[in-house]
């Protein structure tokens, strides 16, 4: 695609160094109008400050950036917003309580002598959902009542009622199911039509060849290529990404399964899973797939005691005893050798203030005790072991887990099923929100557990990573199991339907 | 997208919805009302009654003559239901409701002020004190509401300059104004000359008589209705529900947080402040140990009223009716003559009880 004469967004040679940092060094991003544009790169790459200094959140030390060819150097970022830069964050910044048209209008909100014009926010927000082709939202619902696809709507309504000429879009899709995602899409490409600058930011290379005409990678703050998204392929951008070459993205090893750990027997938790039977064996990867809401994590709770089982058996084969039961609560589970990693890293998974020590042993500590007496020095051992084990990266496992990256707080949460030496592993989207370099590591790691005799309950929304990954792949549909099968017997297509239908093809 | 239905509730359902969270306080407060007064009528009867035959046994007439229960329970006139009782009631609330319709914004905003019992001594000590260098009684009461605008703003400075936290700037805050209070009052009452501040403004028989409520009340009512509006209808009222909503959201909106955090405890602080000229008012004397413990009530009403400490929850009138509900528990326990611990345990019970059952609507009407 040439590009045309004029760039919506010139930005060039921009510096930022945070101490002894060095978040940006030297990095050129060109954005033509009414193009979407892929700014792809691991974790720390520097993507997400090189947005900060777009929207005017942080200030670049070096570097100059031109928009629609007059010098932009906002001061904050109400300035840039009012000269048509919107960002719409990974994590949903909406104030829950207050209705979708005030949100929209936040900040901007029009006035007459400080009392709002009720009458006139109305219209502007009736107009903006219409032109998303959203009219249906009613603009005085409190938006903690959406769903998550329409809270990305108000987001962007949001960035579009200030006439925006650039919105950035930072994982917009991390909290939303499929079909939500592909609203999105759609939405992504008419904006662009419109003539509106998309940059979009996102680690999932399927989404960027769907939305995106053009990308730009970084690493390690610096641009290290940029080009058209249908002339490239994907490994070309991976391997553009980690900087170096990728001999296979899914390692696999060689593993036999064995016997059944973990069997389900008509389980109904309150509300989903229901009438689930299952059966994990021994050295296994069994996937589970479903759309968000499907019931995977609520499966998931249930069998490991965090949500009541209403009706149904669980069966344990652990290390030779065959225990059978109706439901126990967590600890009871982790003592027969089932351990649990949440989708929600930050708020469940793991203690952020605490050390990567103490995350590590919290659930296995009374291994580290001698009469009642924890000893640190022990905790540090078994730590630096398990840090060592998984490469997890950091000077120190005294430091806070909170300053490690997605992919290692991870590493961290899996390295506390390890300690406590569960045997049979529940992961919920253990890959979420980290970067190409680490994914591979997990998957890595999976697979030498599996190899090595343990059984991983795989839940994932990411189809190719299942499919590398798994040795058996089971789709959930609204609570319901709809097929368990070798990965062989799937297709992508097959997957969906019974995902989306409930019924196998 | 997959879960939009839920943005387009039908309205049917969700308006009669909207009455209850709207009128759910004040059905309480109707039904405490109406339930403490028929437990007056129904014991001042039974007592009447008990009098009557030991009357008559006393006089040697027989039992048979003594009409039944219900006669007695019907004849007795209801002392609650008086307007003599609402006004004294809303008497005794006019300090706590002006404090509450402050700490309603602050909670809404997401933070909390534990230092209005302690602001509401200081500035009713501060008024006593003009009065007493013989100051006229206008600027001597503006002197105590702006002692309290004066510790709302330095609680603000503490917040949004330091990065104290709410809970323990305002904990300062409540110990220094206490000592303050002290300090000026010279550890003991200060009796001021009230002039007109005792004489109308907070009194059982407000004057002129078409007032039907004293003056202090018809103070708090237009100050709810004030903040109320602005609440509703500025921008500022908005940017106020959004920082205690999600203050990041809102920062990243472009919305100045500490300025709303700014003029929010300065606000709340005049109110407090007023709500101690009230206190003088009412009670005639600069006290350094008034309300104590009172911030307590004062966030109870606003907790009752629907306000949520998590902020972004909150409204003025519901608050107000909170305070009428605290009010309306200690006269009715006290006309029903329950004795005072019970009533602590009652209205600690309540307290806990209205939140929970806020929470359960609330589950309700978000699934």
């Amino acid at each position: 695609m040439a590009m045309p004469p004029e760039p919506r967004l010139t930005m060039s040679g921009i510096r930022k160094r945070f101490g002894a940092t060095v978040a940006l060094d030297g990095v050129d991003l060109q954005v033509a109008p009414g193009e979407v544009h892929a700014l792809i790169g691991e974790n720390g790459a520097g993507k997400s400050t090189l947005m900060k200094v777009l929207s005017g959140a942080v200030r670049p030390d070096a570097g100059r950036m031109l928009l629609d060819g007059a010098i932009h150097a906002p001061r904050s970022p109400q300035e840039a917003r009012l000269r048509g830069i919107a960002m719409i964050y990974q994590e949903l910044n909406l104030a829950g309580h207050l209705t979708v048209e005030e949100n929209v209008c936040l900040g901007v909100e029009p006035t007459c002598a400080g009392i709002l014009r009720r009458r006139a926010m109305r219209a502007r927000v009736r107009s903006t959902l219409d032109r998303l082709g959203h009219a249906e939202i009613r603009p005085d619902v409190p938006v903690r009542r959406l769903g998550q696809g329409a809270r990305q709507l108000v987001e962007i309504a949001r960035a579009l009622v200030t006439e925006a000429r650039i919105i950035v879009m930072d994982e917009p899709t991390s909290s939303l199911g499929r079909d939500d995602a592909e609203a999105l899409f759609a939405l992504t490409r008419r904006l662009r039509d419109d003539g509106v600058s998309v940059v979009y930011i996102s680690h999932f290379l399927e989404e960027v060849r769907q939305v995106a005409d053009r990308f730009t990678v970084l690493r390690d703050g610096r641009t290290v290529g940029t080009g058209a998204v249908s002339d490239t392929p994907g490994t070309t951008m991976i391997e553009m990404m980690v900087g170096r070459r990728l001999d296979e993205v899914f390692p696999r090893l060689r593993r036999e399964p064995g016997e059944p750990v973990l069997q389900l027997h008509g389980l109904c938790g309150l509300r989903m899973p229901r009438d689930a039977d299952l059966s994990l064996r021994r050295g296994e990867i069994l996937g589970l797939f479903g759309l968000v809401g499907a019931g995977r994590t609520e499966l998931l709770r249930a069998v490991f005691g965090l949500d009541p089982v209403r009706a149904g058996r669980i069966r344990v084969a652990v290390g030779g005893h065959i225990l059978e039961d109706a439901g126990l609560p967590p600890h009871c589970r982790i003592a027969q050798g089932v351990g649990m990693v949440s989708e929600d890293r930050k708020t469940e998974g793991l203690a952020l203030p605490m050390s990567i020590a103490d995350n590590i042993t919290l659930s296995g500590l009374r291994r580290l005790t001698r009469r009642g007496l924890l000893s640190p020095r022990r905790q540090r051992e078994v730590a630096v072991e398990w840090m060592r084990r998984l490469d997890i990266r950091s000077p120190d496992p005294a430091r806070p887990v909170r300053h490690l990256s997605g992919g290692n707080q991870q590493k961290v949460a899996i390295a506390r099923l390890l300690h406590q030496d569960a045997q049979v592993l529940l992961l919920d989207e253990p890959t979420r929100g980290i970067d190409v370099g680490a994914k591979i590591q997990i998957y890595r790691l999976m697979g030498e557990l599996a190899a090595a005799g343990r059984a991983i309950l795989f839940v994932s929304s990411y189809l190719p990573e299942l499919i590398g990954v798994c040795d058996r792949i089971a789709v959930m549909s609204r609570g319901r199991l709809a097929g368990v099968r070798p990965v062989a017997g799937w297709d992508r297509p097959s997957i969906m339907a019974a995902a989306v239908g409930g019924t196998m093809p | 997208m997959s879960r939009r239905a839920d943005g387009l509730r039908s309205p049917g359902a969700s308006s009669l919805r909207r009455w209850f969270d709207a009128f759910g306080p004040l059905l309480a407060l109707v039904l405490i009302i109406l339930g403490f007064a028929a437990a007056h009528q129904i014991k001042a009867g039974l007592d009447e009654r008990r009098f009557a035959l030991e009357r008559a046994a006393r006089e040697g007439r027989s039992l048979e003559d003594v009409p039944g229960r219900w006669a007695f329970i019907r004849a007795q006139d209801n002392r609650l239901l008086t307007l003599r009782t609402f006004r004294s009631t809303a008497n005794q609330t006019v300090s706590v409701g002006i404090a509450a319709v402050g700490m309603t914004m602050v909670i809404i905003g997401g933070g909390i002020d534990l230092s209005v019992g302690s602001v509401m001594a200081l500035a009713s000590v501060m008024t006593a004190w003009c009065l007493l260098q013989g100051w006229s009684p206008v600027p001597a009461a503006l002197a105590g509401v702006l002692a309290g605008g004066a510790c709302g703003l330095v609680n603000a400075l503490m917040i949004t300059r330091l990065k104290v936290v709410p809970f323990i700037a305002t904990l300062g805050m409540w110990g220094i104004a206490r000592g303050l209070a002290k300090g000026i009052a010279g550890e003991q009452k200060i009796d001021a000359p009230a002039g007109w501040l005792g004489r109308h403004v907070v009194v059982s028989q407000p004057q002129p008589a078409w007032l039907i409520v004293s003056p202090g009340v018809w103070t708090m009512l237009l100050l709810a209705v004030l903040a109320w509006a602005v609440l509703r209808y500025t921008a500022l009222g908005r940017h106020i529900f959004a920082v205690g909503s999600n203050e990041s959201a809102a920062r990243l909106c472009g919305i100045r947080v500490e300025r709303v955090k700014l003029i929010l405890y300065a606000v709340a602080g005049l109110c407090t402040g007023l709500a101690g000229v009230m206190q003088f008012c009412r009670l005639n004397v600069g006290d350094p140990t008034t309300a104590m413990g009172s911030e307590l009530d004062v966030i109870a009403s606003v907790v009752i009223g629907g306000g949520s400490l998590a902020g972004g929850e909150g409204s003025v009138p519901g608050t107000l009716i909170g305070a009428l509900i605290m009010a309306f528990l200690r006269v009715g326990c006290d006309h029903v003559g329950v004795p005072s611990w019970v009533q602590e345990m009652v209205i600690g019970a309540v307290i806990v009880l209205a939140v929970a059952l806020d929470h359960l609507r609330r589950r309700a009407s978000d699934a």
